[in-house]
C-alpha cells in the first residue's frame, strides 16, 4: 500500500495509480460547432429535398388555407442558407485555426507518409492488417472521404443557389453569383437532376461516415465520437508502432 | 425594293392609317414589351424617322410552326408588322416570287443593305455529309446561311430548332442538325425559343429590333429578357395549389377537375423560361396548363431528349435501363448499406475470435 498523499494523478479506490492516457486537443470549438450544424442541415436538406422531388399526397381544402409545399421548401431554403454561411465560417477558421482545421480542404499528395497511410488504412478496412495506427487528425483514408464530401457540399451549394436564383429572379445576387451554373447546364431540368443525384452522394457518404466513426470508436486505439463532441483525442495505449 | 427607304410612318399613312391610331399602336407595343413610359414616344419618333429595316427570313430543317405562329399574332397584328413595319424582302414560304427571281433578292439585299438587314432563321442547318441533308436553292442550306449571315446586322434564331436544335437534333442526331449559334459565331444572335415561340413574342422582338435598330437586352442564354426572364411556374395561375401541396395525381382524378397543380404529372413549368403563363396563346385565349396539361418545356435546351413529358423526375438512361435520380441513388445507397452491414458483421466476428489474445 502506498501513502495516498504522496501520489499524484488519478487513483482508483485502492490508491493504485491509473495509467496516464495521452490526450490532444484536435477539433477546436468552431470546427465542432460547424460539424454538428452541418450534420443537422444535411438531415433537414435531405428530408425536405426528398419531398420537393416527390411531394406528399395532396392536402384537402382551400389552397389559401394550406402551405405545405411552401413550408417544406422554406425549410430547404433556410437550411441551405445556413449550411452556406456555416461553410464560409468554416473556411475562415481553416485560416486561423490549428493544422487539423485545414485538413478537409486539401489532400497532401506530395506527402509520402500520407500516401502510405491511405494504403495502410485501405488494408485495415479490408481486414488485411491486424492493428490500426493512431492519428491525431483524420486518418488518411477518412481524410480522402472528408475532402470528397467537401467537394459535394460545394457542388450542392452552387447548384442549390442556382436553383434558388430561378425564384428570386435574374437580377438577384443569387443569380449574379451562381447563374454561371446555367452556362454549364442551359436547361435547369439538368441542374435539378444533378442536385438530386448529389443528395444521394451525400447520403452514401453519411452512411459510410457514421459507420466508420462508430466502428473506429470501438476498434481503433483512439477516441472518435467523443472527439468530435469535446474536441479531445484520447489515445488508448502507449505501444510503439 | 424601293419601299426599303421609306419609314414605317410614311407607309402606314399612305395606307390611310390615322396619326391617332399610330400613337395608340406605339403605346400598346411599348407596353407589351414591358418598356417604360418614355418608350412610346421614342418608338413613335424612331418609326417616323428611320427607314424600315429589311428582313430576310430563311428556312432550314424545320416544320414551319414558327411561321404558323407568327402569322397569327394579335398584338401587333402581323399584317402591320409584315406589310408596314419591316420590309420583309425574302421569305420563301410566304413570298410571291419563286425560283431564280427569289434567289436574286438575297444577293440584292446583301449588296444594297450590307450590315443593315436582319437575318431571321427558322430551323437549323444539318452539318453532316457537307450539309447535304438540307438542300435549298440547289445547295446546302448551311452555305446559304453563312453567306447571308456574313453581311447581316444581327441574326434572329426562331424557335427551338434555331435556338437549341429541337427534335431533328435528338439523339443520335444522324444529320448533325446544329443550332444557329454553333454555326454563326461572328454576329449578334438573339434566340427566341419555343416550339413554336408565342406569336406576340415573335412580333414583339421584331418590333423592338426594327424600331430601335438594336437587339433588346439578352439573358445568359441569348434570349430577350423581356419575354424569357421568368419561368412558366413563376406566373402560373395554378401556383397557389403548388405551394399548398395540392396536386393532380392522375389525369382523371378529383384534383384534375379542381385544377390542381400539374407538378406530379411531369409539368416542366418550374424549369421552363417562356411567357406562356402571362402572354398566353391564340390572342390570350389559353395556354397548355390552363387547358389541363403540363408544360413540356418546349422552349428549353434539349427538352426533346430529357425523358418522358409526364415524369416529375427526369429519366436517366445512361445505364441502358429506365431510371431516375432516385432509382440510381437508392440503388447505389442500398448496395453501400449492404456493404457496410457485411463489413460490420465481419468486424464483429473477427473481434469475437480475436478477443482472448488481445485483452490488456
Ligand atoms: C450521428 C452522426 C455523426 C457522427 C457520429 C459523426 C462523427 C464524426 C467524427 C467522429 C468525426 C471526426 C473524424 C476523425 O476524428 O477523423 C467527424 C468528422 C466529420 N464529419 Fe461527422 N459525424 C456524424 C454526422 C455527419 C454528417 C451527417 C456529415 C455530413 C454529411 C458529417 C461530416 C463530417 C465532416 C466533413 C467531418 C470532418 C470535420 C473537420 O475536420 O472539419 N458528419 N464526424
Ligand atoms: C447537401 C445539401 C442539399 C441536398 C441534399 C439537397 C437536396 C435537394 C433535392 C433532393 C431537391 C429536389 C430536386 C428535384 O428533384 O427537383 C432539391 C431542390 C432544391 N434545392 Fe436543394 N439540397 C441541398 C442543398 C441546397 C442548397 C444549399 C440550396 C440553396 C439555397 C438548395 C436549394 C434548392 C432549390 C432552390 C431546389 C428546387 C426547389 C424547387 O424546385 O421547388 N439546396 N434539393
Ligand atoms: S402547373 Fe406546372 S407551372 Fe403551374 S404551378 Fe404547377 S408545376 Fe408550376
Ligand atoms: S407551356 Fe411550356 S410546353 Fe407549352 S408552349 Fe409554353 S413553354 Fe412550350
Amino acid at each position: 500500500m502506498n501513502q495516498i498523499v504522496e501520489l499524484q494523478g488519478a487513483l482508483d479506490a485502492h490508491g493504485e495509480r491509473v495509467e496516464a492516457r495521452q490526450t490532444i486537443y484536435v477539433y477546436e470549438a468552431p470546427v465542432r460547432l460547424w460539424h454538428w450544424v452541418n450534420a443537422l442541415c444535411i438531415v433537414v436538406l435531405c428530408i425536405s429535398g426528398w419531398f420537393i422531388g416527390s411531394p406528399l399526397p395532396s392536402v384537402p381544402g382551400e389552397a389559401s388555407q394550406n402551405f405545405l409545399m411552401g413550408y417544406i421548401r422554406f425549410a430547404h431554403f433556410a437550411a441551405g442558407q445556413v449550411i452556406a454561411v456555416a461553410l464560409l465560417m468554416r473556411i475562415y477558421w481553416a485560416f486561423v485555426g490549428n493544422t487539423y482545421a485545414r485538413q478537409v480542404f486539401y489532400l497532401p499528395f506530395w506527402d509520402k507518409t500520407w500516401l502510405w497511410g491511405v494504403w495502410f488504412e485501405l488494408k485495415w478496412y479490408l481486414f488485411l492488417t491486424k492493428d490500426p495506427k493512431k492519428y491525431i487528425g483524420h486518418n488518411p483514408l477518412g481524410h480522402v472521404a472528408m475532402f470528397a464530401f467537401m467537394l459535394f457540399l460545394v457542388f450542392m451549394i452552387c447548384t442549390g443557389f442556382a436553383l434558388y436564383s430561378e425564384g428570386t429572379g435574374i437580377d438577384s445576387w443569387q443569380h449574379a453569383l451562381f447563374g454561371w451554373v446555367f452556362g454549364i447546364f442551359p436547361n435547369s431540368q439538368d441542374v435539378h437532376t444533378f442536385h438530386h443525384l448529389g443528395m444521394w452522394a451525400i447520403v452514401i457518404f453519411a452512411i459510410v461516415h457514421i459507420y466508420a466513426a462508430v466502428r473506429e470508436d470501438i476498434m481503433s486505439r483512439q477516441s472518435m465520437i467523443s472527439s468530435i463532441i469535446s474536441g479531445e483525442r484520447v489515445f488508448r495505449d502507449d505501444f510503439r508502432d | 425594293m424601293s419601299a426599303g427607304q421609306e419609314t414605317f410612318y410614311e407607309v402606314i399613312r399612305r395606307q390611310g392609317i390615322t396619326r391617332r391610331s399610330f400613337t395608340k399602336f406605339c403605346s400598346l407595343t411599348a407596353a407589351s414589351l414591358g418598356l417604360g413610359p418614355m418608350a412610346a414616344s421614342q418608338m413613335a419618333h424612331a418609326l417616323e424617322t428611320k427607314p424600315r429595316i429589311p428582313v430576310i427570313w430563311m428556312h432550314g430543317l424545320e416544320c414551319t410552326c414558327c411561321s404558323e405562329s407568327f402569322i397569327r399574332s394579335a398584338h401587333p397584328l402581323v399584317k402591320d408588322v409584315v406589310l408596314s413595319m419591316i420590309s420583309l424582302d425574302y421569305d420563301d414560304t410566304i413570298m410571291a416570287a419563286a425560283g431564280h427571281q427569289a434567289e436574286a433578292i438575297l444577293q440584292e439585299t446583301r449588296q444594297k443593305y450590307k450590315g443593315q438587314y436582319i437575318l431571321a432563321v427558322e430551323g437549323n442547318p444539318p452539318l453532316n455529309e457537307g450539309g447535304m441533308f438540307c438542300i435549298d436553292g440547289g445547295r446546302p442550306f448551311v452555305e446559304k446561311l453563312k453567306e447571308m449571315a456574313e453581311d447581316a446586322m444581327a441574326v434572329i434564331a426562331w424557335g427551338a430548332c434555331a435556338s437549341w436544335g429541337c427534335v431533328q437534333a435528338a439523339k443520335p442526331n444522324p444529320t448533325q442538325a446544329t443550332p444557329i449559334d454553333k454555326v454563326i459565331k461572328n454576329k449578334p444572335i438573339i434566340k427566341v425559343p419555343g416550339c413554336p415561340p408565342i406569336a406576340e413574342v415573335m412580333t414583339g422582338v421584331v418590333t423592338f429590333v426594327t424600331t430601335f435598330g438594336r437587339l433588346p437586352e439578352l439573358d445568359r442564354q441569348g434570349r430577350p429578357k423581356m419575354f424569357y426572364s421568368q419561368r412558366i411556374h413563376d406566373k402560373c395561375y395554378r401556383r397557389p395549389h403548388f405551394d399548398a401541396g395540392q396536386f393532380v395525381e392522375e389525369w382523371d382524378d378529383d384534383g384534375a377537375r379542381k385544377g390542381y397543380c400539374l407538378y406530379k404529372m411531369g409539368c416542366k413549368g418550374p424549369t421552363t423560361y417562356n411567357a406562356c403563363s402571362t402572354v398566353r396563346w391564340n390572342g390570350g385565349v389559353s395556354f397548355p396548363i390552363q387547358s389541363g396539361h403540363g408544360c413540356i418545356g418546349c422552349s428549353e435546351e434539349g427538352f426533346w431528349d430529357k425523358g418522358s413529358f409526364y415524369d416529375r423526375l427526369t429519366g436517366i438512361n445512361q445505364f441502358g435501363i429506365e431510371a431516375n435520380a432516385d432509382k440510381v441513388g437508392a440503388t447505389v445507397a442500398g448496395v453501400v448499406a449492404a456493404g457496410v452491414a457485411a463489413h460490420a458483421a465481419v468486424t464483429a466476428v473477427k473481434r469475437v475470435i480475436k478477443k482472448p489474445e488481445n485483452v490488456g
